[in-house]
């Protein structure tokens, strides 16, 4: 034990001082020239935020949406996989049965009457968006979110659907998650990539 | 009784406008001077580590230094529950008050040395003592900070002002000795006799022939400032603000303005003393009938101001280039270093002025720093050898222990 220590305890040496050294003046010019040369680059590594916005990766976690299908409904189908994933039980799903004799809701067996997510308690992880079997709730690159009341924050299934249609239309977040016919409203996967879905798992669900 | 004053004062008036016209100038530019220089100052840092700096506020943030001036007067005054209260009032107020006080006999643009009447930029021409005074009352600053330092009735203060008081001695000594030579060849401590006996040629600037007493002055200057690499006095990884940590709103303002009155009065002094105030090849001197005209006047007061400007961007500059010293260093710095090489430097001056040799023979004293150098450096060498040497035994004698 004692043996190792004296093997592991090492002494540095100081490295000796030059006569440059101990005048101090050569490291003083050259630190001066070091800022100088920095004054004088022009090139400000600041990025001039409210009129040149930051590029936001692709994966950048910020304000959800609910996505809609090709007929403009919602698609979620309320079935309360997200609400369950949340781990800050920020999402909360009522939901009301579809109704049959609607042609435009023939397909579907549920749909979330309400659907609000409290945007200030969320911590955007990004479960939601992993939990949901038909790509409906999906997080965006909006990143810039404010508000003047916390009512204000709490987002409802039209305000969520507004957010859907303003970032589709900026280009800025294309449905991206796109996993597969996992479920009703989910649409076909364009590649085969995903392979088929899991057993148990019909058409219907 | 008041009759007799406003007869007094009508009677002196061609004599008294000319002292009321130059205060009121240092008056009304040191204040601004010192709210736009911190402007500067963050616009240079900023530049400095590749930033933009402050340009929200008016075109280029030009603004910002009077909206900080505005919020900072309508600030709350805190004042601590443990200070001893009017010391802790006395102190922001003294120190400005010493800081403005020295500007009383700096010229701030071209003087004449023959002056009759009129306007002139000084608030007090032909004062004999000149430069030795405005020493005396610059160093009574640190009372300023000693006593806001003690009034604050906090050990970081306290540390702050005990560390200025200690820095202020020890690099008044040097500060005086390295002008002393200038002084000597001036034959006066007039400033404006000292601008003059530079204006005949550029190589009569003292910077050429003592470039020794410039470095030792420049330095000892700054640390008088309290400004990086000097700044212990406030130094805030170790000391939170210092002397000033219990000081909020405008009580400290005036310590800041105090801290940038003095880096005025210091780039002022280096540039009066060292590198020929006002006067500039091509531009005669103001005691000449033809450098007395107004043309010519302004002419110095600009080459005077460019002059001033350099010296305050170096010193912002060496803020960004230089670490903070360690207090000891700060201590050898000042007694192994500049003392004795400032003493050397007025032997060398004295045997020149004594001997009737040129004065530009004073040039070889540039290469004292390089033997201190290399005498410091041997040593250094010398006791880290020896300390080297006593660790190996002592690690070897602990090695055999454990075994």
């Amino acid at each position: 034990m004692s043996n190792k220590k004296t093997k592991t305890v090492k002494w540095g040496e100081e490295p000796k001082l030059g006569m440059l050294d101990a005048l101090y003046l050569p490291a003083i010019v050259s630190g001066l020239a070091t800022a100088v040369r920095h004054a004088v680059s022009g090139k400000p590594t600041t990025r001039q935020y409210p009129e040149v916005e930051p590029e936001i990766p692709p994966n950048y976690r910020g304000v959800h949406r609910l996505n809609r299908d090709e007929q403009g409904r919602v698609k979620c189908v309320a079935c309360y996989m997200c609400q369950t994933a949340c781990p800050a039980n920020c999402i909360e799903i009522i939901a009301a049965p579809a109704p049959k004799d609607d042609p435009h809701w023939k397909d579907r067996d549920k749909f979330p009457a309400t659907f609000t997510i409290d945007e200030l308690r969320c911590i955007y992880c990004g479960m939601c968006e992993e939990a949901c079997p038909v790509d409906a709730i999906e997080l965006t690159s909006v990143y810039d979110l404010t508000g003047l009341t916390r009512t204000e924050m709490v987002f409802d299934k039209e305000k969520l659907l507004s957010v859907f249609d303003e970032t589709v239309k900026s280009g800025k977040d294309p449905v991206r998650t796109n996993r597969g016919t996992l479920g009703p409203a989910s649409e076909v996967a364009p590649t085969g990539r995903q392979g088929p879905p899991p057993p148990g798992r019909g058409k219907h669900g | 009784m008041l009759k007799t004053l406003i007869n007094e004062l009508v009677e002196k008036w061609p004599e008294l406008w000319p002292i009321l016209a130059a205060i009121a100038v240092i008056l009304a530019v040191v204040p601004f001077l010192g709210l736009y220089m911190t402007f500067i100052e963050r616009k240079l840092a900023a530049y400095v580590q590749d930033r933009v700096g402050p340009n929200r506020v008016g075109p280029f943030g030009l603004l910002q230094a009077v909206a900080d001036g505005l919020k900072i007067f309508l600030k709350e005054q805190v004042i601590p529950d443990h200070v001893y209260t009017v010391l802790y009032f006395l102190a922001p107020t003294l120190s400005l008050m010493t800081a403005m006080f020295a500007l009383v006999v700096m010229p701030f643009g071209p003087v004449p040395t023959n002056y009759t009447g009129g306007f002139r930029f000084i608030v007090a021409p032909g004062i004999d003592i000149g430069i030795l005074m405005m020493i005396a009352i610059s160093s009574l600053s640190a009372y300023g900070i000693i006593v806001g330092g003690w009034a604050s009735n906090n050990k970081y203060s306290m540390y702050g002002a005990i560390r200025s008081c200690a820095q202020f001695i020890s690099y008044e000594i040097p500060l005086g000795l390295s002008i002393i030579g200038v002084i000597a060849v001036a034959g006066s401590l007039n400033i404006e006799h000292i601008v003059d006996a530079q204006s005949k040629s550029i190589w009569d600037w003292n910077i050429f022939w003592q470039p020794l007493a410039l470095l030792i002055f420049f330095t000892s200057a700054l640390a008088e400032t309290n400004r990086l690499p000097f700044d212990l006095p406030e130094c805030e990884q170790e000391l939170v603000g210092g002397f000033h940590t219990e000081y909020s709103g405008i009580k400290f303002v005036l310590f800041f303005l105090a801290e940038y009155t003095h880096i005025v009065t210091v780039s002022f002094l280096t540039a009066l003393l060292f590198f020929g105030g006002w006067s500039c090849p091509g531009i005669p001197s103001p005691s000449t009938p033809e450098g007395a005209s107004l043309t010519y006047m302004l002419l110095g007061l600009l080459v005077l101001v460019l002059k001033v400007s350099c010296v305050v961007a170096l010193i912002m500059l060496l803020r960004w280039a230089l670490p903070r010293f360690r207090f000891d260093q700060l201590m050898g710095l000042a007694w192994k270093g500049l003392i004795p090489l400032a003493l050397v430097n007025l032997i060398g001056v004295a045997i020149v002025l004594s001997l009737d040799l040129p004065k530009h023979l004073l040039v070889v004293t540039a290469a004292l720093p390089v033997i201190a150098a290399y005498y410091s450096a041997t040593q250094f060498n010398a006791s880290m050898a020896k300390l080297n040497s006593e660790r190996s035994v002592l690690s070897k004698s602990r090695a055999m222990s454990y075994e």
